[in-house]
This record gives C-alpha cells, sequence and structure tokens, in this order.
C-alpha cells in the first residue's frame, strides 16, 4: 500500500510473555463480577444472594440494546450483591460468588442455534462477548448492521501493539483453530466478502501461523503491519489497512469497515461450537515488581492481586497496579481490583517505575504534533484547556483525540497532555449540553 | 489491602531520555565545536566569555526565582544556552560587564518578565544581542584585534568587504580565520554543531536549510546575479549560527512543518533585504526577530488538519 503512515511512537515492547503458553489458574475462593464490564448500560442482576450458580449461568440480562449479557466464572453460592467503585469514579453492582472450587459447568449449556442472521446476531449477544482489545464496544451491537451489504470488509486486529500483552498473541498461537471458525461463521452469517486478519511485523511466528491456517480460504487474508504504537487503534487500523479515513462522529461501519480483536472472535467461536460463553480471560501478567512474567487464563471477576499471587507473586512492593497496557491501561487504586472482560494485562510496577513523572514548562518543541496519529496539536489543546475555551477545543478538533497517548510518551515536559484531552472532552460535552439549554430556553 | 498504590492517567511509560534538560544538554554539546574554533581564532578570552555568560544567566534566573518564590528553573539548562548564545554573539574584546547587562536583559526582561522557558515571544539571547548593539555600538563592532594573530580576511566582517572569491578566500571564511563574534565565524564548527542537532532529532533541518537556502537564492536574485556574493553572504555574518541555533529555538518558531517553512522563507527574505538595501550589518538578528513576531499568527494559520476533522 502506498498510503503515507500515520505518525505515532516506538514504544519499548517488553513482550517477555511471548513465548510462554497460558496457564490456566485454579478457581480463586471469591470472585466479583462487575456487571458493567462493557461501554452501554450496565447488565441486570437476575440472580440472588443465596442462589447456587455453576460456570457459564447466566447472572445478568444485557440492560438495554447498547449491553451485554453477565456469566457466572465459577461454580458456588452467590454470597453479595453490592455495589462496587470502579476506576472511572462511578459504581457499579457487582455480583459476588463464592466458590465451590468445583468449576461445574452449568447444566443447559448448548452450541447455539444458528440458522440465518437474526439467530447470528442472538448468539453473538449471548456470548457476552464484548471488544476484549480493551475497548468492551459489544460485539452483537457492533456486527447488527441490518444491511450486511454494508459491510466492505471485517478487519481482524491482532496488532496488539501495546507494550508487554502478548494475551492476542497466544490466543493466535493457542487458538488459531478458534479464530478460522470465527472467520469462517463470519463470512457465513455476516456474507461478507473479505477478511483481513491484521497483524504487527514484529509477531512473525502469528503471521506465520495464521497465514498456515488461512491458507485455504480465499476470502482471509494475513496481512503483516510495520511496527509501529498505536498500530492496533481502530482508526489507524482501518486507515493502515484500507485506506478509508473515518470522519468525526461516525463508526467504521459508516465507512464499511469492521474492526474485531483477534480473540472476540475466537471467544465467539468458541460459543458457537461448544456454548459457553465468556467467562474467563487470558492475561498477561507482568511489570517490573513481578516475579515471573506469564499468561495466565483466569475467571472473570478474580481480583488482580490473586491472578499475580497465582503467576509467582511479586518480587518486591508494588506501588502501580496497571489493568492493560503501559500506554492505555488504567491504573488501579487497589490490588482486590477484579479481572473484567476487557483486561487483558495485568502490570505492576516497583517503586522506581511507578513514580509519577513531574511536569515542567512546555517548550514549545511541537514532538507532540510530529507524534499524533490523528494528526492533531496537543499543545495547543493544552493550551486552550487551561483557558477552558470549549470552542477552541472544538475547533481543534479533541473529539478525535483516541487517548492513544503518544503525545505524553513523547513530551520532553512531561505534560499531562492525554489527561487534559479526557478533561477536554467532559469539558465540550458540558458546553454543549449548556449551549443547547441555553437555545432552547431562548425559543 | 494496599492503600498506597499510586494512581495516574495513561501513559504509564515516557521516551527514555525524553527530558528539556536532556535537549538542552544536546544544543550545549553541539555548541561546544564553535565553542573551541572561536578559542582558536580569538584566544582564550571567547572561553572566559562564554563561562562568564553562561554562568550568569544561571544566577540571574536562579535569584529571579527565588526573589519571586517560585520554583528553581535552572535545572533544565536553558539559561546556560541563552548565555552561551549571547556570548558567542559578541567579539572577543567585549568588556565584560556590558556582556553581564546583555544577560540581565535576555534573561530578566525577554524570559523570565514574560514567564520564564516557553513563555518568551522572541528569542532571549538576540535581544540581548541587539540591545548590547544598540547600546555599546563600538564595543560590538570592535572586531579582529583579539585575532591579531591569524591571517584575517579584513578587519570588518566580510560583509563589508566583498570583493572577489577565490579558493583560499573561500576556505578562509568556511574555517572562520577572519573577523566576527566569538561563534559565527567557523561554519565548518557550527554545521557540524548543527549535523549532531539533527541526528540526535532535537531539530529538523528544515529551518537551517530552507533559511539558508534561500539566502542564497535571494542573495543572488537581488543583487543582480552575483554568485560570489550569494555564497559570500552565505558564510559569511551570523547567518550560520543563526539559522541553526537561533532560528530553530523552538519558543519562538513554528510548530508545524508548513509553519517553519513560511518562516524559514521570511527570515531568509527579511535577512536579504536588510543586508542589501538597509542600513545595518544586523540582517540576521532583526530578520529573525521580526518573523519570531509573526509565529503567533504563522501557527494560528498553520495548523494541521486533523484526520477525519469534519468543518462544521
Amino acid at each position: 500500500m502506498s498510503l503515507k503512515n500515520l505518525n505515532g511512537v516506538h514504544i519499548p515492547h517488553r513482550k517477555n510473555t511471548a513465548g510462554l503458553q497460558a496457564v490456566r489458574m485454579p478457581p480463586p475462593a471469591t470472585v466479583t463480577i462487575p456487571l458493567s464490564m462493557h461501554i452501554g448500560r450496565p447488565a441486570n442482576c437476575v440472580v440472588a444472594v443465596g442462589d447456587h450458580v455453576d460456570v457459564g449461568q447466566l447472572i445478568a440480562e444485557p440492560g438495554g440494546f447498547v449491553s451485554s449479557p453477565v456469566y457466572a466464572s465459577v461454580s458456588g453460592k452467590v454470597k453479595k450483591i453490592e455495589p462496587m467503585l470502579q476506576f472511572m469514579g462511578a459504581t457499579c453492582q457487582a455480583v459476588v460468588i463464592e466458590s465451590d472450587g468445583e468449576m461445574t459447568p452449568y447444566a443447559n449449556i448448548a452450541p447455539p442455534e444458528i440458522t440465518d442472521y437474526d439467530s447470528f446476531i442472538k448468539a453473538v449477544r449471548d456470548s457476552g462477548v464484548v471488544g476484549l482489545g480493551g475497548a468492551t464496544f459489544p460485539t452483537a451491537v457492533k456486527l447488527d448492521v441490518k444491511d450486511t451489504s454494508r459491510i466492505q470488509e471485517i478487519i481482524i486486529n491482532g496488532a496488539e501493539c501495546e507494550g508487554y500483552i502478548t494475551s492476542d498473541h497466544r490466543t493466535m498461537l493457542d487458538r488459531t483453530d478458534e479464530v478460522m471458525e470465527g472467520c469462517r461463521l463470519l463470512e457465513k452469517w455476516l456474507d461478507v466478502k473479505k477478511i483481513i486478519i491484521a497483524i504487527e511485523d514484529n509477531k512473525p511466528d502469528c503471521i506465520a501461523r495464521m497465514k498456515e491456517a488461512a491458507a485455504g480460504d480465499d476470502k482471509v487474508e494475513v496481512r503483516a503491519l510495520p511496527c509501529m504504537y498505536p498500530q492496533g487503534g481502530e482508526k489507524v487500523l482501518i486507515y493502515h489497512v484500507t485506506g478509508k479515513i473515518m470522519p468525526e462522529g461516525k463508526l467504521p461501519i459508516d465507512v464499511g469497515s469492521v474492526v474485531m480483536n483477534v480473540t472476540s472472535v475466537a471467544t465467539l467461536a468458541h460459543y458457537c461450537t461448544t456454548g459457553m460463553p465468556l467467562v474467563e480471560k487470558c492475561i498477561t501478567v507482568d511489570g517490573s515488581a513481578i516475579k515471573e512474567p506469564k499468561n495466565v487464563i483466569a475467571p472473570i471477576g478474580t481480583a488482580s492481586g490473586e491472578v499475580i499471587e497465582f503467576a509467582g507473586g511479586f518480587k518486591c512492593e508494588p506501588k502501580k497496579l496497571v489493568q492493560g497496557g503501559p500506554m492505555m491501561g488504567v491504573a488501579q487504586y487497589t490490588l482486590d481490583a477484579p479481572v473484567a472482560k476487557g483486561t487483558s494485562a495485568l502490570l505492576a510496577f516497583n517503586e522506581k517505575d511507578a513514580r509519577p513523572v513531574t511536569p515542567s514548562a512546555c517548550i514549545r518543541c511541537g514532538g507532540c504534533i510530529d507524534h499524533c496519529p490523528m494528526k492533531l496539536m496537543p499543545c495547543e489543546l493544552e493550551r486552550a484547556y487551561e483557558k477552558q475555551d470549549a470552542e477552541a477545543l472544538k475547533a481543534l478538533k479533541v473529539g478525535l483525540c483516541i487517548e492513544c497517548g503518544c503525545c505524553a510518551f513523547q513530551c520532553p515536559a512531561h505534560r499531562a497532555l492525554v489527561q487534559v484531552n479526557k478533561l477536554s472532552k467532559v469539558l465540550v460535552r458540558d458546553y454543549d449540553a449548556r449551549m443547547k439549554t441555553l437555545k432552547e430556553a431562548g425559543k | 489491602m494496599n492503600s498506597d498504590m499510586i494512581v495516574s492517567v495513561s501513559p504509564h511509560y515516557h521516551k527514555a531520555g525524553a527530558t528539556t534538560q536532556r535537549v538542552m544538554l544536546d544544543v550545549i554539546i553541539a555548541l561546544i565545536p564553535a565553542l573551541i574554533a572561536s578559542c582558536l581564532i580569538f584566544g582564550v578570552r571567547s572561553l572566559l566569555l562564554v563561562a562568564v555568560s553562561a554562568a550568569n544567566c544561571v544566577l540571574l534566573e536562579w535569584v529571579w526565582n527565588k526573589l519571586m518564590k517560585k520554583p528553581d528553573t535552572v535545572s533544565d539548562l536553558s539559561a546556560v544556552v541563552t548565555g552561551m548564545l549571547l556570548a558567542f554573539n559578541v567579539p572577543a574584546t567585549m568588556p565584560i560587564w556590558q556582556l553581564i547587562v546583555g544577560d540581565f536583559i535576555a534573561i530578566i526582561i525577554v524570559k523570565m518578565l514574560f514567564g520564564g522557558l516557553g513563555c518568551n515571544f522572541v528569542n532571549p539571547a538576540l535581544v540581548g544581542r541587539v540591545a548590547m548593539m544598540l547600546s555599546f555600538t563600538s564595543n560590538m563592532t570592535n572586531y579582529g584585534t583579539a585575532a591579531a594573530k591569524v591571517d584575517v580576511l579584513s578587519s570588518a566582517t566580510p560583509l563589508a568587504a566583498m570583493g572577489n572569491l577565490n579558493f583560499s578566500h573561500f576556505m578562509t571564511l568556511f574555517l572562520g580565520r577572519h573577523g566576527g563574534v566569538l561563534g559565527e565565524t567557523c561554519a565548518l564548527a557550527l554545521l557540524i554543531g548543527g549535523v549532531y542537532l539533527c541526528v540526535r532529532q532535537v531539530i529538523k533541518p528544515t529551518i537551517p536549510c530552507i533559511y539558508i537556502g534561500s539566502v542564497l537564492v535571494f542573495t543572488f536574485l537581488f543583487s543582480g546575479f552575483n554568485g560570489t556574493q550569494a555564497v559570500l553572504s552565505v558564510f559569511s555574518g551570523g547567518l550560520m549560527l543563526g539559522a541553526i541555533f537561533m532560528a530553530t529555538d523552538y519558543v519562538t518558531s513554528p510548530l508545524t512543518f508548513k509553519g517553519q517553512l513560511i518562516y524559514a522563507l521570511g527570515c531568509g527574505f527579511l535577512t536579504t533585504m536588510i543586508r542589501l538595501f538597509a542600513n545595518s550589518a544586523e540582517g540576521v538578528s532583526f530578520a529573525i526577530l521580526l518573523m519570531n513576531l509573526l509565529v503567533p499568527y504563522i501557527n494560528n494559520g498553520t495548523k494541521t488538519k486533523p484526520l477525519g476533522g469534519v468543518n462544521a
């Protein structure tokens, strides 16, 4: 492709766990399953305290169209249903299940009957699959395009451009057949003409394995992409694979593309063949405070600290716990933070790496502009935010920011540019709402 | 369980070695070849001037922050850069107290009064130079005497004595064995510094190349197609020093490639116009200062086009 690549940064990969097959951890004593592990409305609890549940049994049904069901990840007794403080500062209901250690599968588990488009979408919904790369957008909503001819291609995201994380890497190596089965399901029920599996070229083993597996399927293409961060960002990936630019406020389907994470595809295939929904997640455990970096398959709802203990524990006191990658992951305030559907990594850092950087004055070097994949001007956005100038922020298109962190990563003055953009989006949203109210009042 | 966990917004790691201090240290390293050259050409007094000026700038910034009860900022090394550049802009015979006045104007008036690093709207070292030029004109143009022991092309800077150019004259110019202010004469040393900055990705070659190139072209065009004068104009006066180290100052140059193009062309055009048609030898200083003033407007007019941005 002769297109000019978007800007980005080269981050230290530290993919220490790429060669390690995932190990399944034994059921923890209790799991705390949040009912809001996806974008959209929280799921509504359908069990009561004292109920016995088995693995794969529905514990909460979708709370709206943009929502996703939640299943029990261990067998045992529902101990508590209580509000839980999430990292965003909001609270959501969480179901605490005391495990009986048996991991008994739910008796009614059976592969879904798929006969047409509608039953396929229902199966996707029932699988509980959301964007497992971390975006956690319900997959069923993404695939429910009504008119399948709108889909020009499905891009399967195996870029995994973040540092440390190798859980998608392991999916491609260890669950190759399920990824291919997922491709066939998409081809069959969504009538997709083209599926492109996009993988960064720092994973030659995945590229080789997927190419071999896709050899017999002329609708599936495996595409090696140059290694850059944020290659796996949805807008970046669509541009680099197809050359299409996603306009502001539009969805990928508006330009004819659907992007799915490779683990989401494998998990969907797993549900369609076995009937077991999303109840566990392969998680990369790594970081400077971790004794033995590992890939661990953990039941959803397991406390982060327990997953790390299983992996071998800490080699020094952890000062920072990040769920997700080092560029976009979310720092947790407690080791009790449960593993959710979108958790792909648990990174624990020692005191040196956890120490917050001190910002100094912006020297106007323009590096943030040179490295922004969306061609934004982070240093100018920061100035506009300092003035609380919502109009200027809108003109500078803060809404297009994908919060990848390239600007802050390379900033010599260590300005908190991502934080500013996150706050700016809130500022713009409040401003728009206020203007709307004023306008309506004036009528 | 563990309540003293540190929580911060992503990203959770930063580019190794990306600090303001490192950027400024690279600029200092890039200035060292020119410093060595000036010691060889003008004697060790140039080293004294550079040391005094740099130390003085650091001291002024430190005292200012103390008096204003602001956090100390001297560790970012930007004051050292300003001090060195200012000393590079005076002749070797400059009285030290006059240089100290220049430092005061640069650091206190231009930099700290406007809010410190990142907030000054013109290049502090250049304003310091212009102020000294206007206040102490005879001392500022007293070139050459310290260099009596070397073969000087002329007593004045060669711009004033443009004649026929042969190879030995050219080498004299290129190696800087002629009268002038400390840091501007040795083109070779300045180019080494410029290449170092580009390799370290501290600056992009855009501004120096366009600036120097446009001076060459404009001089050629406006001097009645005089090739000798065009080449001389590149290697004489403060152009190399200005184009590589002054015009590229982050704070006072545009943010985007397009903006830098306009800015560098403007610098080149103004330098040529002042040199050829104005009664002043301060082409480079005034050209860069004038373009510095336009930077906010250039930045406004050369914003990037966000990917997928839709104009309302």
